[in-house]
């Protein structure tokens, strides 16, 4: 799996990845290895069945909302690009300057486009506002604690 | 101020009172100590109609007083000018009141005869310490910062005594200590007892500053695990010491190092073997359910022990214990037994703790271990503070590589700052053996002095010093709700996101263990009832509905013990203490540990809404012209009652095993009606906007309760829509069974459905309702409205016990219903619905 994993990824993908996620050689490769992993179909790109097959996202209440996340608008495939897109959101926040630079824009894991991400998780139906009820659903499904306890919020 | 120099004066008296004659009889009379009796039958010249025994009561007396002074101490310490113990840890001012006591024992007798030693110590004051700050440590915080605590612990630990122990040697060897008969490895074994930083100390001064947790529990969690590194040390050394130097070669330092796991281990597993005997015992003690808390300080003390016994390290033993038995004790154990557990434990604590920081002042009044030189104290001082400093920083560094959030800087200068030495290194060092190690003295000496400068100093130091480098402090409020649903999200989604990358990070760890463990241990150490009530949902309602009751009574307190008449906010009565024991057997058998419970929902209490949306003013509309027809028959009968009753109001009965607050159950239940009756009052009353003048600032608040009452799920109130009046009514919940004069009204009782006859309460003769005097005086408003209250409950399955309790009372009403009541109360009925969860 390993080599041909790593056949099908080309040098040049690596770096562009890196520069435009952040992620490190070895971080790409390896998750290069996952993805290919997780798609059983053997298309270069992931379906939705593809993560439900994950049994732990199954019983996560927030599940589906994170697969969705991993496809943009309307698409019903993710390449390892776009894979690697959404997990750069992930990475630890970076607060040095030295590598800024101007034309670039911020990086996948700034704090602002954490926040973005987070956001886009509540809104499901991204009109880029979260109503009370998508709060609501959240809720509902996170926590049943809190939500006993809001007894007014119904 | 007068109080406390009053008890200072009153205390200084007693002793010198006490200690004269107490030296006098101690010195005296050795031989007589053993034989009181024969001594009596010598100089028996005639009957003696009072003897002073002093020989018998010897011991346990002088045990007696010092705790006895001990707690004086603590109460004029706390007394003080508030100045002075905003700015002294309370533990340095007990020194220095040990200081003061020690002075004057020591110008009674020209000798120390009450000093600190160290099997007191270690037997006897220091395990319940560690027992308290075990069984409340906050488990999930430990163990997901226990590789930190590890590392601070154990690498800490060995470089602080190394560090001390070769740099004093260095500097003897320069010379600057002078002429001391000592050598490297007994440097080296006086730097392993010196570099541990001390539990006791720790939380005495921390406790005071309110850290952020991650700060504290790094701090507090190292000083309780680094025990295990310097009892290793400790006798290693000791050992060499009496080994000798050539005789230690490269087999003995890897028999240093391997008795290191040895004791560490062997610890912790004896300890965690004793957690696992003391949930066993629990889940059997159903029917001792009085005594049940006692297993949980002997079975704590045993693991202490037997570790000491076995000679592994003792305080790692009962850390383990205490950490692991308070899930399944506390689950198991009868609640009452698990508040007693609490307080005993905080009680012996608090009290070991003082006892310590005392003795440690007293015993430094005592010309004969005093050893000075200045090298060795000053040059312990200065490497026991840099060498703290330098280690926390080198081993922060480290870890920052590794954790994902990173240990501040500004956190990481409090952490060396803290690491406070204390009693544990004085036992040690009172430990030495004199022959081997002919400078004890000047140990301990050196010992004493580190500490007071620590716990002192330090403690003074230590809270001008947090608040100018602004070290995040602890959350002074619960988090807002948004942001607990936000922690939540987000902890769901780094799992999603750990699994879909396939990484086993701590998560999977977490979840993997609770997985585990909730089959498996819990099965094992959990009594089948507790697991069943570790329901989730359940236990969140129960929690829900304590915490309800809790605001309720205190609401009611705050508006003053007349609330209950005058708008029927909260009723002025002790619901918890008096609906413990109800709570206990109609609800299921779960612990609720209010100091855990995490859900601040303060804001949207039931109670706060209730509060805030009663009008007073409505109550007197409705209520006047039943307050006056009422009034004499209340007077009446109120004088009927108390005349009467007031002899009898007290049934005591002393038993051993049973000791019950109030379990007449028809009082509770009569009580428990009312104050229902009045928060659905109030419900009621906003849902129809009775008063909306009242409530110009509170207007959103009575939306809340419109809201909540439209669709409320658990609270055993009235949900649905306000407007439909049109429910069939089962007229057989509705009887008219009132008679004028039979008593004080409580319409609140329902008409039992299986048993109309059963007779009102308060004219049971024998044993019947005496309901609080206020309450008598005036009547709960409206009778009508609040008929609905007890159970409509068709369900079997309700496990409210709100609604369980007043099945079986009777109901009284008004003969003079406003028809508008009786149609509210229609639709209160029909409506009338708790969803089940």
């Amino acid at each position: 799996m390993g080599s041909r994993a790593s056949s099908l990824l080309r040098e040049e993908d690596i770096e562009e990845i890196k520069k435009q996620t952040g992620f490190s050689h070895s971080q790409i490769t390896r998750l290069y290895s996952r993805f290919h992993s997780l798609d059983k179909g053997e298309n270069g790109a992931l379906s939705r069945e593809d993560f439900q097959r994950i049994p732990e996202l199954a019983i996560n209440p927030l599940g589906d909302r994170i697969i969705n996340a991993f496809f943009p608008e309307g698409e019903d495939q993710v390449n390892f690009r776009g894979f690697m897109r959404t997990l750069a959101h992930f990475r630890p926040v970076e607060d040095n300057e030295k590598n800024k630079d101007p034309t670039s824009g911020e990086p996948l894991n700034s704090r602002t486009n954490k926040l973005f991400f987070a956001f886009q998780l509540y809104d499901l139906d991204r009109d880029d506002k979260i109503s009370r009820d998508e709060l609501l659903q959240v809720l509902e499904k996170v926590d049943v604690e809190q939500k006993m306890s809001i007894r007014f919020l119904h | 101020m007068a109080s406390s120099v009053y008890l200072c004066l009153l205390r200084a008296v007693f002793l010198v009172c006490f200690v004269n004659p107490l030296i006098q009889g101690l010195s005296g009379d050795t031989n007589v100590i053993q034989n009181p009796h024969h001594q009596l039958e010598e100089n028996l010249t005639g009957l003696p109609i009072v003897t002073f025994k002093w020989h018998h009561v010897q011991t346990p007396y002088l045990v007696i007083i010092w705790v006895f002074v001990a707690g004086l101490a603590k109460l004029s310490v706390v007394e003080l000018n508030h100045h002075v113990t905003s700015v002294f840890p309370e533990s340095g001012l007990l020194i220095i009141m040990g200081f003061i006591l020690g002075g004057i024992v020591w110008g009674a007798d020209r000798a120390q005869t009450f000093k600190l030693l160290p099997p007191t110590f270690f037997y006897y004051l220091l395990p319940q310490i560690i027992l308290d700050a075990s069984y409340f440590m906050p488990n999930k915080l430990f163990f997901s910062n226990l590789g930190a605590i590890l590392i601070y612990a154990i690498f800490g630990t060995c470089w602080n005594a190394a560090t001390v122990g070769l740099s004093l040697w260095g500097c003897y060897e320069a010379g600057a200590m002078g002429n001391l008969d000592i050598g490297l490895l007994q440097f080296l074994l006086f730097g392993s007892l010196i570099a541990a930083v001390d539990p006791v100390a720790v939380i005495a001064v921390f406790e005071e500053v309110h850290v952020n947790e991650v700060l504290f529990i790094l701090v507090f969690g190292e000083s309780l695990l680094n025990d295990g590194v310097t009892v290793v040390l400790y006798n290693v050394f000791d050992a060499f010491v009496a080994l000798g130097g050539p005789r230690i070669d490269a087999a003995e330092i890897f028999k240093g190092i391997f008795s290191f796991v040895v004791v560490a281990f062997g610890g912790s597993f004896l300890g965690i073997g004793f957690a696992i005997l003391l949930s066993l015992l629990t889940r059997c003690t159903k029917h001792i359910q009085i005594i049940e808390a006692g297993f949980v300080f002997v079975v704590g003390y045993l693991a202490y022990l037997t570790a000491e016994m076995l000679s592994l390290s003792a305080i790692l033993s009962i850390t383990f214990c205490g950490i692991c038995c308070q899930k399944y004790v506390n689950a198991n154990m009868d609640e009452k037994s698990v508040t007693t557990v609490r307080h005993a434990m905080k009680l012996l604590a608090n009290g070991s703790e003082t006892m310590i920081f005392l003795f440690l002042g007293v015993t430094a009044i005592d010309t004969e271990i005093w050893v000075w030189n200045t090298g060795f104290i000053l040059l312990t001082l200065l490497f026991v503070f840099i060498y703290r400093i330098i280690g926390t920083f080198l081993f922060t560094w480290m870890l920052n590589k590794f954790r994902l959030v990173p240990i501040e800087v500004i956190d990481q200068v409090v952490m060396s700052y803290g690491g406070l030495r204390g009693a544990v290194a004085y036992g040690l060092a009172a430990l030495l053996d004199e022959d081997k190690i002919p400078e004890k003295n000047l140990m301990i000496s050196t010992t004493l002095i580190v500490v007071y400068f620590t716990v002192i100093l330090q403690g003074i130091t230590m809270k001008p010093l947090v608040q100018w480098l602004k070290v995040k402090r602890a959350a002074h409020s619960d988090l807002k709700l948004i942001e607990k649903l936000n922690n939540r999200a987000f902890d769901h989604i780094l799992a999603a996101v750990e699994d879909i990358c396939g990484r086993i990070g701590d998560n999977w760890w977490t979840r993997g263990w609770n997985r585990f463990e909730e089959n498996y241990i819990s099965w094992l150490l959990m009594k089948p009832k507790a697991r069943k009530n570790r329901d989730y949902l359940f236990s969140i309602f129960h929690k829900l509905n304590l915490e309800d009751a809790i605001n309720y009574v205190s609401e009611g307190e705050r508006q003053g013990s007349l609330a209950f008449n005058r708008s029927d906010e909260a009723a002025n009565v002790d619901f918890k203490k008096q609906f413990g024991s109800e709570f206990a057997d109609v609800m299921p058998n779960i612990m609720v540990d209010m100091s855990t419970y995490e859900l601040g929902i303060e804001h949207f209490s039931v109670t706060s809404t209730v509060k805030d949306t009663i009008p007073s003013v409505s109550l007197d509309i409705h209520g006047q012209d039943r307050k006056n027809a009422m009034d004499d028959i209340n007077a009446h009968h109120l004088l009927q009652q108390h005349l009467y009753r007031s002899r009898k109001h007290h049934r005591h009965k002393y038993s051993r095993s049973h000791f019950s607050i109030n379990q007449n159950e028809d009082e509770v239940q009569e009580i428990f009606q009312r104050t229902m009756r009045s928060r659905l009052e109030s419900f009621k009353s906003a849902k129809m906007g009775v008063n909306p003048a009242k409530k110009i600032t509170k207007h959103h608040k009575k939306e809340l309760t419109h809201k909540h009452l439209t669709k409320h799920d658990l609270v055993f109130l009235v949900d649905s829509a306000v407007g439909s009046e049109t429910g069939a009514i089962n007229s057989t919940f509705m009887r008219d069974t009132y008679t004028v004069g039979a008593g004080i009204e409580n319409p609140v009782f329902l008409p039992d459905m299986d048993s109309p006859s059963h007779s009102l309460p308060w004219l049971m003769e024998t044993e019947a309702v005496a309901p609080s005097q206020r309450a008598q005086r005036r009547l709960p408003w409206t009778p009508n409205r609040l008929r609905r209250l007890a159970p409509m409950r068709i369900s079997t399955c309700s496990t409210d016990s709100f609604l369980m309790a007043d099945v079986s009372l009777t109901l009284e009403e008004h003969e003079e219903q406003s028809q508008t009541d009786h149609e509210e109360m229609c639709f209160f009925l029909s409506t009338f619905e708790v969803n089940r969860l």
